[in-house]
């Protein structure tokens, strides 16, 4: 079978649904595929922190100036993915003070927003801040939801005539004259193969950008680094609080919605298999954030986990291809090949950005005379994709008053009629309607129970629905168990441990889904 | 406050899960003055299935139908497993007299001489166990006859759907069918839980209403089975009186946790061994217990603070795992909550838990317990007896995964058999008669 499209784009992360909307509001068609689901690498697996650019106004002033504005211009275009929590830097007694001094200067030559403030007052607005603070200064730090964004970016774009391949793999390129005439998919599940002809061929691919790139006989100079998280079952703090000091691990907390993210781990990996968090780095995250907030000494964690951000190596980046520091747009004309394209690196807060200057090159290559609308033109929010805030469900559920919705979720109180509405948003999307994609475009999961409970719960459900049929169900359960254990084994002490137990008794000890791994 | 009341015994259980009760039961029925103090007890999460042995070795997934030759190759192979403890026939003597005191109490049990059972779950696995209550009984039968057989499920009693089960069951037991009934007089659709439908069957009318929401669904099959709701305190009659009313067998298959069958265990026992003369102090928590001056214990347990204090010369600790608050884990290590006893562990939290959930082998820190003598007697670090009258049984004793190894009723019953034998046997050691309330 063979698909055509002006524009082939690979990745499903947050630049490649950025990059969707932007070619389908400039009239640019464009087929997206993605090898697992939307934002499965590092969209998916960062702090959820709207950059205000305070934290780079040292070390990287034109990165600090690009979050500044992209930060802004989200809190206006897509407000309803963002909570402008506003934010604190605080230090520590034993931080360095020459740092710390000229924080504010530095924030000011960047023209970001900074407010010296009193110890007393830093504490009284975050009450869990150490006593040992010896400064801290207001910023205008937010915390975004990354699924949330990328599921309407999406979706704006599939409105907009755009299509979207899930649970697709690029195996391999067909180069001729120095264009590629083809991209041979594969459809993880099926099997199902096709060959895309496409006008143009996008690698936004993220930590896999070289692997794609290499498909084509390209090699891209990119680095990785694992960067591991820690939930809280609670949220800590209503503001950002990041360390003020240069920049290291364990840095920051980040609230959202119900719950805060502390984080993050650095560490050098060479390969991108079995990406998961470690008893040894949450140990080591919760010893040093401990510091500037002591009870998370003794706070329970719901899960960990880990992404990895692609860093452009300073090859790419001596080419002079690269546009800041944080991102690399490479146009691959001068590897020989006239029609391939990538975008690498970069951050979450200035997504919008690359995603423009890369349809900026885009159509210029294809001789498409339309400038970019992202930087005037709200995001649309679309329904099916608002479920994965916390607290949102519950409120709906308690305002519609309709016993007979039954919360399939009890953690974090998803009614029937979400897993409903969230699965028309995945078969909008042309994915498979399994426990994992719900989970990703929900709250399910993400509770106390970690699906233990509205695992067997939706399972049931999506028998009911049709959705599951034959054993298909005991293959959904287990690989949706699996997932969320990868998350959840470096945390499990006390509560945790105690809920993992009674887990463990039901899908082992009564289910014995364990022994139903057997050939 | 007031100062506590003193109750005098022989032994004190500590602990209301299967293995607390079943030592409190044991301890009665041999004579001693016995009292057992503990929590709700994680007994609510039972399923009412009786495990023995179904899985050894845990590498091969080995299933035994045997659960006997199960338990003696175990026994070989893992010669620190607590069932080592036991001859073959201790442990039948424990189930025997176990199933004759839930016999008496209202909860009979069934199952094949010398064999494993296999029953259906609420997933649509099948379970291997040795000995299921009498009102899942025809799950088994029917299944082994191949009867045709429908499943129905109740509108709004959540994670249990007949179609799932029938579907996930269809190789191994082909052709069942399926259908959902509204529960009478239940606001149409809403939620309903399986206790409380478990309750309203206990009186005659709501079973003649439930026969009537059922009947157009049993004509041409040979049993129906159901979610386990067939009642609390009196199952099989609860279970006889509707097959009566639709001429038809039924049978239960468990809910998710906490359901009707949890209860039944849990009521059974209190209201069964108040009557064999257990003292029970439930929904009480142990405060402090320490060594008396004249070699027993004294226990202080309340349900806020400290209403008693327990003179007991010896102790059954029953006190389960993480969940039951026997242990305790902290990111450093895994700790005996009441008298800190030593713990054998794996070194380290990175080698708790493999990285694959559903890992076959079982996760290391499940192995993690206290170390016993073969009179159940807990282990010092020094490796002799912490205490010559403190006893361990349960799931809290180390060396054994009762989860994978299908071996947790098993365990709780044999063990607490085991441990009151040993306590038995110190009191008789020790002379003077047996102290009396």
């Amino acid at each position: 079978m063979v698909l055509e499209t002006p524009v082939l784009i690979i990745g499903g992360g947050i630049t490649g649904v950025g990059l969707a909307r932007d070619l389908a509001l400039r009239g640019v068609s464009c087929l997206l595929v993605e090898r697992r689901d939307i934002c499965a690498g590092a969209s998916g697996a960062n702090h959820g922190l709207l950059h205000s650019g305070a934290r780079y106004v040292r070390s990287d002033p034109v990165a600090a100036v690009e979050c500044r504005e992209e930060s802004a211009l989200l809190k206006s275009l897509a407000p309803h993915c963002i909570e402008d929590t506003g934010g604190l830097f605080v230090a520590v007694a034993g931080d360095d003070e020459q740092y710390v001094a000229e924080f504010p200067g530095s924030c000011a030559r960047c023209g970001i927003g900074c407010q010296a403030i009193s110890v007393a007052e830093a504490r009284e607005m975050e009450p869990v801040l150490s006593d040992r603070l010896i400064a801290a200064f207001r910023v205008e730090d937010a915390s975004v939801d990354p699924f949330h964004l990328a599921l309407d970016n999406l979706a704006e774009a599939l409105e907009l005539g755009g299509r979207v391949l899930l649970h697709t793999r690029l195996t391999g390129f067909i180069i001729e004259n120095r264009r590629i005439c083809g991209a041979r998919l594969r459809h993880d599940r099926t099997g199902k193969e096709v060959v895309v002809e496409a006008g143009l061929v996008v690698n936004a691919a993220g930590a896999w950008a070289r692997e794609v790139a290499g498909l084509a006989g390209i090699d891209i100079d990119l680095l990785y680094s694992k960067g591991s998280l820690l939930i809280t079952d609670q949220r800590i703090t209503h503001r950002v609080v990041n360390r003020l000091r240069p920049a290291s691990d364990a840095d920051i907390l980040v609230p959202g919605g119900t719950v805060s993210i502390l984080g993050t781990t650095s560490i050098p990996i060479n390969a991108l298999d079995r990406i998961v968090p470690t008893v040894e780095e949450s140990d080591a995250i919760i010893h040093m954030a401990s510091a500037m907030v002591p009870s998370l000494q003794t706070t329970r964690f719901i899960r960990a986990y880990a992404g990895v951000r692609p860093l452009v190596g300073s090859r790419s980046l001596k080419d002079g291809r690269a546009l800041s520091r944080g991102f690399a747009l490479m146009d691959h004309a001068a590897d020989g090949l006239d029609n391939f394209v990538s975008i690498a690196g970069g951050k979450l807060t200035t997504y919008r950005r690359m995603a423009e200057r890369t349809a900026d090159l885009v159509c210029r290559k294809l001789g498409v005379a339309r400038s970019g609308l992202t930087r005037v033109k709200p995001l649309t929010a679309c329904a099916a994709n608002q479920w994965t805030a916390a607290g949102l469900s519950p409120r709906l559920w308690m305002k519609a008053r309709k016993p007979e919705d039954l919360l399939l979720c009890e953690c974090e109180m998803v009614p029937a009629s979400a897993v409903d509405a969230v699965i028309a948003g995945i078969h909008q999307q042309g994915g498979t309607s399994d426990l994992y994609a719900i989970g990703r475009r929900s709250r399910i999961g993400k509770g106390t129970c970690q699906g233990a409970f509205c695992g067997v719960r939706i399972c049931a459900y999506l028998y009911d629905r049709g959705d599951l049929v034959g054993r298909e169900g005991l293959t959904d359960l287990r690989s949706f168990l699996s997932a969320r254990w990868r998350g959840m084994r470096p945390i499990l002490w006390d509560a945790a441990l105690r809920q993992e137990e009674l887990q463990e008794a039901l899908h082992c000890g009564y289910f014995g889904l364990e022994l139903e791994g057997r050939p | 406050m007031t100062d506590p009341a003193r109750i005098a015994c022989d032994v004190c259980v500590v602990g209301s899960g299967m293995a607390g009760m079943s030592a409190a039961l044991f301890a009665a029925n041999r004579g001693l003055a016995t009292v057992l103090v503990g929590r709700t007890g994680e007994i609510i999460f039972a399923t009412g299935l009786l495990d023995l042995l179904g899985v050894h070795p845990l590498e091969e997934g080995k299933t035994w139908s045997d659960p006997w030759a199960g338990v003696a190759a175990l026994v070989k192979d893992l010669p620190r497993h607590p069932y080592a403890r036991l001859a073959a026939g201790e442990i039948r003597a424990a189930f025997d007299e176990l199933l004759r005191f839930f016999e008496a109490n209202g909860l009979a049990y069934a199952g094949h001489p010398e064999r494993n059972v296999a029953v259906p779950t609420a997933v649509g696995t099948l379970k291997t166990t040795y000995r299921v209550p009498r009102t899942m009984w025809q799950a088994v039968a029917a299944r082994e006859r191949r009867a045709s057989c429908r499943l129905v499920d109740i509108q709004g009693l959540k994670g249990f759907s007949a179609r799932q089960i029938a579907d996930t069951l269809g190789p191994v037991w082909p052709g069942l069918q399926t259908a959902r009934v509204v529960y009478p007089d239940t606001h149409a659709a809403s939620e309903v839980f399986a206790e409380r439908l478990a309750r309203s069957l206990e009186l005659d009318r709501n079973r003649g209403k439930f026969a009537e929401a059922l009947a157009p669904h049993v004509k041409g099959v040979d049993a129906v089975g159901l979610p386990a709701i067939l009642g609390i305190s009196r199952p099989v009659h609860v279970m006889q009186d509707i097959e009566r009313r639709l001429g038809v067998a039924l049978f239960e298959i468990p809910t998710m946790p906490p359901g009707a069958t949890g209860l039944r265990l849990k009521e059974a026992f209190e209201s069964g061994l108040g009557d064999c003369g257990v003292r029970l102090l439930l929904e009480n928590r142990v405060f402090r217990a320490v060594d008396d001056s004249s070699g027993g214990f004294l226990i202080e347990a309340g349900r806020s603070d400290a209403e008693h204090l327990i003179a007991a010369t010896s102790v059954i600790l029953a006190t389960g795992r993480f969940m039951g608050g026997g242990l305790q884990a902290d990111r450093r290590g895994v700790r005996e909550s009441l008298f800190d006893l030593p713990v054998h562990q794996p070194e380290g939290r990175d080698g708790w838990h493999r990285q694959d959930f559903l890992d076959p082998k079982g996760h290391p820190v499940n192995r993690a317990g206290l170390e016993i003598d073969d009179s159940f007697r807990v282990l010092a670090a020094s490796g002799r007896p912490a205490h010559a009258h403190l006893f361990a049984a349960g799931s809290i004793l180390a060396h054994q995964d009762w989860i994978r190894m299908k071996c947790g009723a098993g365990l709780a019953i044999a063990t607490a058999y085991g441990a009151v034998q040993g306590a038995v046997k110190a009191l008789k050691a020790q002379g003077p008669p047996l102290r009396r309330f």
